[in-house]
C-alpha cells in the first residue's frame, strides 16, 4: 500500500478518507447536426472502497457515456459534460487541468473495454501495449518495465506469460484477450475499476472465468468497482449495490438484494420480468414494449412513461419525477413505487 | 493524368467498390431498396449546386462536340498565315492561332475528338470489363483466379507507359486506336470494383433466397445481382471519363496520340507551348477548356458518389 | 511471415510472365501485321542490307513465326525434328526474349546498335533523382497536410485539403508542367536572375525553366516537385480520412484512458495505424510517378528515361520503347512486391494470416 501512498501526494486536495469516487448529478450532451442528445441528465452515485456498483440498463441508456465522462476520454467534439462533478477521494477531476486529470486516469481510476479485440491496439504487442504504461507514469525503462508485463499477464492467469508477452492482440483468443485488458487496467494499482460491458462480447463459460478473475482481484485490493453492464445475471452474482438507468438518468438505486426481490421502479420490474427463468418453463416470456426515446426527443415527465403499464397523467407531465426514498437505503423515481413494489 | 487507378479513390477518400451492398437498410429485395435508393440520391442531386454546374458544362462541351455548328459559323481550317496569332477580339473571339486559323473554332471542333475517345473508351471498360468482374465475382473458383491472374497482367503496366507501348508499335494514331488503347488499359480497374461489390452482394440474403428457390444464373445476376454493382460502376464512370479526357490531351502532347492536322485540345497545347509568354490566351484557352472539363466530370462523379453511398448520408 | 511472403512470390511469377508476354504479343503482332520495323525506321533512306540484317536479328525480328499474322510465337517447328519432348516442337520467339532477359540482362538495342541497357544506365541518374524528390515531397507535404487536416476535420487546413485534391487531380501533369515552366522557370526566374544578389544556384539553378547539366540536383528540384504533386493531393487526402477513422478508434480511446499524453495518443497510437494505407500508397505510387516522369522529363527536358521513352517513342524506334518498358514494368512489379511484404511487416494482423 505504500506505492498508494505515495500517489496521494502528487494529487493536491485529496481526503483519504474520502470516498474513492462519487458522481454527483452529471451531465452530458453530444451537439450533434441532427440536434443535441441529452445521453447523461443528472446521475449521482458513490463508490466505496471494495464496493462493487452496477450500472444496469439497455444499450444507449448513457451508462457508457457515463463511464467515458468519469475517465475523461468522451470523444469532444461532439460529447460535452455540461455538469456535475465528479469526485475522487473529494478532488472534483472535472476541474483539474488536463495534464493533471491524465495521472489520475490508469494510476487512481482505470477502465477495461467491452471489446478487447478492438480496445488493443493492433500493430503492437502486448508486452509493449503493457509495459508502456510502467514507461509513461513510472519511468522505467524498457526492460524493467517489460519484466513487470510478464509479471501482470501471470497475475491475470495467462498460461506461458513470458513467450505471449510479444504476441500480438489478434494472436489470442477472446478471453485471453480480455484478461489482457483486465491486467492493463491494473497495471498501476488504481483504487477504483470501471468495466464496461466486460464479459458481453464472449462466450458463457468465458464470462463466468471472467467475472470470477475480476471479483478476485477486486477483492485482494480492495479496489471500487463500476461494473456497467445490461445483463441482469451478471449483476446478481457480483454486485453489491445497483444504479438502474433508463434516458440518462438513474431510475432506481438500491442493494442487490431489494432490487431482486422488490423493484421499486417499473421498468426494473420488466428488466427482471425478460428474464427467461428455468422454474416458470412453459409460460410466455414478457418482454417490455416499444423502443427507449432518442435522447433528441425525450418525452417530457418520466421518460418510461409510453412503455409503462402504471403511467397516469401525471407521468406525462414534467416536472420528471424525483428520487423518493423507498427505504433508508434505497431511492427509486416513480410516482407510483409503492404500487410497482406492492404489487408482487 | 499519369494515375488512373488512384482517381477513383483520391476523390471521395474510400474506394467506390466497397459502396455496393447497403449494409444499414435491411434486405427486403433488391428492387425497392435500390429503388428508393436512386430516388433520394436524384432528389439530393439535383440540390447540389455542383452537380448541376459540372452537369450543364459537361452538356455544353458535349453539344460542342455533337453539334459544333452550333457554336460557330467559321471553318477551323480556313487559314491564312499573314493573320497568324492574333489576340482574342472583334471577328475571332479566342484570336487565331500560329496557321492564322480561327481560334475559337478550332476549340469548339477540338472537342469532338476527346468526347469521342473518352465515350467510346468508357463504353467499352463498362461492357468488357464489368461483364469481366460479373463473371469472376459470380463464379469465383477458377474462373475467378484465371480473370484476376489477367487483371493482375494489365495493371502491372503503368498506364502512360503502357499507352505509349502500344501506340509507338501501332503505329496508327486516331480516335478509335486511342480509345482501345486506354480500354485495354482500364478494365482491370472496373472489373474489380464490379467483382468486389458482386463477391459482397452474392452472400446476402436475398440472392441466397432467390437461388433457393430455384432461379437460373443468368436472372440472378442480373436481377438480383446487378443492381448494386450499378451504382459504383457509374461513380467511376463518370470520373473515368474526365481522366480519359485528360489521357488523351497527354497522350497528344507527348506526340503518341492524336497528330496534326487533327484538331483536338491536346494539339492546340503542344502545339503553342512555346509562345505561352507572348500570347497566353493560345494556352489559356484551350487548358481552360480541357481542365473545366475533366474537373466537371470529377466533381460529378464526387457528387454522384455522395448520393449514392449510404455511408455519405 | 515466410509462408506470407512464398505465397507472394508464387503470385508475383505468374504476373510477371504474363507481362512480358503482353508486351511480347503486341510486338509481334505489329510485325506481322506492318511488317519489319527496322526498315520503316530508316524511312527514305534505304540502309545497309548487312546494318538491317544485324539489327533485325539482334531483335528477333527474323523469327518465322512473325509472318503468320496471330502467331503468339510460343512455339516452333524443331530444326532437327525432335524438340520438346519428342513433340517435334521446342519454345519459340517468347523464351527467347524472356531468356535474352533474365539471363543476359538483354533489353534490344536501338538504331546505333547501342544497347538498350547502356542508354537507360546512362539515363537513369536523373530519373532517380526526380523520383526521389517527387517522393519525398509528396510524403512530407502530404502526410503532413492530411495529418493536421484529418486531427482537425471542418478546418481551413482540411477544406484546402479537399479542395486541391480534386484541383490536382483535373489538372492534367502535363498542363501543371508547362504552367509551372513558363510562370515560375522563365518568368519568375527572370526576374531572379535580374537580381545580382540571388546566388547563381536559385537564380539559374533551381528556377531554371528546363534541366541545366551545371546544375543536376539544383535544376530537378522543381520537375521533381511537379512530379510529387500529382500524388500529393491523394496522399494528404489518403492520410486524412485514415486519420480521422482511427481519431475515433477504440484502441486510441484506450490509449487516452491509459492517461497517456496526447502527443503520445496521436503520436504513437494512431499514427502507426494510419500510416499503414499512406505507406503502401506511396510505395504502389512509385510506379504511378515513373510514367508521370515521362511527361515531367518532357517538359522540362531532363535527359532521364522518361524523355528516352517519348523521344524513341516519336521517331517510332519500338525496339528502344519496348526494351525501356520492360525494365521499367519489372521494377515496378519488383517495388509492388516489396510493397506487400512491407505492408505485412507494418500490420501484424497480415503477417499471421
Amino acid at each position: 500500500m505504500t506505492d498508494v501512498n505515495v500517489k496521494m501526494e502528487a494529487l493536491a486536495g485529496v481526503d483519504p478518507n474520502a470516498l474513492p469516487l462519487q458522481v454527483k448529478d452529471l451531465h452530458v450532451e453530444f451537439r450533434t447536426r441532427n440536434g443535441i442528445a441529452h445521453a447523461v441528465n443528472g446521475v449521482s452515485f458513490d463508490l466505496r472502497a471494495g464496493e462493487t456498483r452496477a450500472i444496469l440498463g439497455e444499450s444507449g441508456c448513457g451508462k457508457s457515456v457515463t463511464a467515458q465522462a468519469i475517465m475523461g476520454i468522451l470523444d469532444s467534439p461532439p460529447g460535452f459534460v455540461t455538469g456535475g462533478e465528479i469526485l475522487y477521494r473529494g478532488v472534483d477531476l472535472l476541474k483539474l487541468p488536463e495534464s493533471e486529470r491524465r495521472k489520475v486516469r490508469a494510476n487512481r481510476i482505470a477502465m477495461i473495454f467491452q471489446d478487447a479485440l478492438s480496445a488493443l491496439n493492433p500493430v503492437f504487442t502486448v508486452g509493449f501495449q503493457l509495459a508502456e504504461l510502467f514507461r509513461m507514469h513510472r519511468g522505467m525503462s524498457r526492460q524493467d518495465a517489460k519484466a513487470r508485463a510478464v509479471e501482470l499477464l501471470d497475475l491475470v492467469k495467462i498460461p506461458a506469460a513470458r513467450q505471449r508477452v510479444n504476441d500480438y492482440p489478434h494472436q489470442f483468443s477472446g478471453g485471453m484477450r480480455q484478461r489482457v485488458m483486465i491486467a492493463m487496467a491494473l497495471a498501476l494499482d488504481p483504487e477504483v475499476l470501471i468495466a464496461d460491458e466486460p464479459t458481453t462480447a464472449l462466450d458463457v463459460t468465458v464470462q463466468a472465468q471472467i467475472m470470477a478473475l475480476l471479483a478476485e482481484l477486486q477483492r485482494e485490493r480492495n479496489m471500487g468497482l463500476v461494473l456497467i453492464t445490461h445483463d441482469m445475471g451478471v449483476v446478481a452474482d457480483v454486485a453489491d449495490r445497483i444504479s438502474v438507468m433508463y434516458a440518462g438518468r438513474v431510475i432506481e438505486e438500491a442493494g442487490v438484494d431489494d432490487i431482486y426481490a422488490s423493484p421499486a421502479h417499473p421498468y426494473t420490474k420488466g428488466l427482471l420480468e425478460s428474464i427467461p427463468r428455468l422454474d416458470l418453463k412453459g409460460q410466455e416470456l414478457s418482454a417490455i414494449k416499444g423502443l427507449p426515446p432518442a435522447l433528441t426527443n425525450i418525452p417530457p415527465g418520466c421518460a418510461f412513461n409510453p412503455r409503462c403499464r402504471y403511467t397516469q397523467e401525471v407521468c406525462r407531465e414534467d416536472p420528471v419525477p424525483p428520487l423518493y426514498q423507498v427505504s433508508p437505503s434505497r431511492t427509486a423515481a416513480c410516482h407510483f413505487w409503492k404500487e410497482v413494489k406492492g404489487d408482487e | 493524368m499519369s494515375d488512373l487507378t488512384s482517381a477513383g479513390t483520391a476523390v471521395g477518400g474510400g474506394p467506390v467498390g466497397a459502396g455496393g451492398p447497403l449494409p444499414d437498410q435491411p434486405a427486403t429485395g433488391g428492387r425497392e431498396r435500390s429503388a428508393s435508393l436512386w430516388a433520394d440520391a436524384r432528389r439530393q442531386l439535383v440540390r447540389d449546386p455542383v452537380f448541376v454546374l459540372s452537369c450543364l458544362y459537361i452538356l455544353a462541351v458535349g453539344s460542342m462536340a455533337a453539334f459544333p455548328k452550333l457554336w460557330t459559323g467559321q471553318d477551323p481550317r480556313d487559314c491564312t498565315t499573314d493573320r497568324s496569332r492574333l489576340s482574342p477580339g472583334g471577328e475571332h473571339v479566342f484570336g487565331t492561332d500560329i496557321l492564322g486559323c480561327d481560334y475559337y473554332s478550332h476549340a469548339i471542333y477540338g472537342a469532338r475528338p476527346s468526347m469521342i475517345i473518352a465515350i467510346m473508351a468508357t463504353g467499352t471498360m463498362i461492357i468488357i470489363g464489368g461483364s469481366l468482374g460479373l463473371l469472376a465475382g459470380y463464379y469465383g473458383g477458377w474462373v475467378d483466379t484465371i480473370i484476376s491472374r489477367v487483371m493482375d497482367v494489365f495493371l502491372s503496366l503503368p498506364f502512360l507507359l503502357g499507352a505509349i507501348v502500344f501506340l509507338t508499335v501501332i503505329k496508327r494514331q486516331n480516335e478509335f486506336t486511342i480509345a482501345m488503347v486506354l480500354f485495354l488499359l482500364t478494365w482491370p480497374v472496373i472489373a474489380r470494383i464490379i467483382r468486389g461489390s458482386v463477391i459482397s452482394s452474392k452472400d446476402l440474403d436475398y440472392v441466397q433466397a432467390a437461388k433457393a428457390v430455384g432461379a437460373r444464373n443468368g436472372r440472378v445476376m442480373f436481377r438480383h445481382i446487378l443492381p448494386n454493382a450499378i451504382a459504383p460502376m457509374l461513380v467511376y464512370a463518370t470520373i473515368v471519363l474526365g481522366s480519359f479526357v485528360a489521357a488523351e490531351a497527354t497522350l497528344t502532347y507527348l506526340g503518341v496520340g492524336l497528330q496534326p492536322p487533327a484538331q483536338s485540345w491536346g494539339i492546340m497545347i503542344s502545339t503553342h507551348q512555346v509562345y505561352f509568354l507572348e500570347d497566353p490566351w493560345l494556352l489559356l484557352f484551350p487548358c481552360g477548356l480541357l481542365v473545366g472539363t475533366v474537373l466537371s466530370f470529377i466533381l460529378m462523379g464526387d457528387a454522384l458518389r455522395d448520393a449514392l453511398d449510404p455511408k455519405f448520408r | 511471415m515466410g509462408r506470407y511472403v512464398i505465397r507472394r512470390l508464387l503470385q508475383f511469377i505468374p504476373t510477371v510472365l504474363g507481362t512480358m508476354f503482353l508486351l511480347h504479343y503486341i510486338t509481334s503482332l505489329a510485325i506481322q501485321f506492318s511488317g519489319n520495323p527496322v526498315r520503316a525506321l530508316f524511312g527514305d533512306r534505304t540502309p545497309p542490307p548487312a546494318l538491317l540484317q544485324a539489327i533485325t536479328e539482334r531483335l528477333g525480328y527474323g523469327d518465322p513465326c512473325l509472318d503468320r499474322k496471330g502467331d503468339p510465337c510460343l512455339w516452333r517447328a524443331a530444326e532437327d525434328g525432335g524438340g520438346l519432348l519428342g513433340s517435334g516442337y521446342e519454345l519459340g520467339l517468347f523464351f527467347d526474349r524472356l531468356h535474352g532477359i533474365f539471363f543476359n540482362f538483354d533489353f534490344g538495342i536501338n538504331l546505333r546498335q547501342q544497347e538498350v541497357t547502356d542508354l537507360v544506365a546512362n539515363a537513369i541518374p536523373f530519373t532517380l533523382k526526380l523520383l526521389v524528390i517527387a517522393i519525398v515531397f509528396e510524403a512530407v507535404v502530404g502526410i503532413a497536410a492530411g495529418v493536421l487536416a484529418g486531427l482537425r476535420g471542418g478546418s481551413f487546413l482540411d477544406y484546402m485539403v479537399k479542395i486541391s485534391t480534386v484541383f490536382v487531380i483535373s489538372v492534367p501533369i502535363f498542363v501543371l508542367g508547362l504552367v509551372v515552366r513558363e510562370f515560375v522557370g522563365v518568368k519568375f526566374g527572370n526576374v531572379l536572375r535580374g537580381q545580382d544578389w540571388i546566388p547563381d544556384l536559385i537564380s539559374v539553378g533551381v528556377f531554371s525553366p528546363v534541366f541545366k547539366p551545371d546544375y543536376p540536383l539544383a535544376s530537378l528540384i522543381i520537375p521533381g516537385m511537379v512530379l510529387g504533386s500529382v500524388s500529393l493531393a491523394t496522399t494528404a487526402r489518403l492520410t486524412r480520412t485514415s486519420i480521422m477513422e482511427n481519431v475515433r478508434a477504440d484502441y486510441v480511446r484506450t490509449a487516452k484512458a491509459k492517461g497517456l499524453t496526447n502527443k503520445r495518443v496521436i503520436g504513437v497510437h494512431t499514427l502507426r495505424n494510419s500510416l499503414i494505407p499512406v505507406i503502401t500508397f506511396l510505395g504502389v505510387d512509385i510506379g504511378a510517378a515513373m510514367a508521370g516522369a515521362v511527361v515531367t522529363e518532357t517538359i522540362f527536358n531532363v535527359p532521364g528515361i522518361g524523355r528516352l521513352v517519348t523521344m524513341s517513342a516519336r521517331t517510332g524506334e519500338s525496339s528502344v520503347v519496348i526494351g525501356v518498358v520492360t525494365m521499367l514494368v519489372l521494377v515496378v512489379l519488383l517495388a509492388n512486391l516489396l510493397v506487400d511484404i512491407l505492408y505485412a511487416v507494418l500490420d501484424p494482423r497480415i503477417r499471421y494470416e
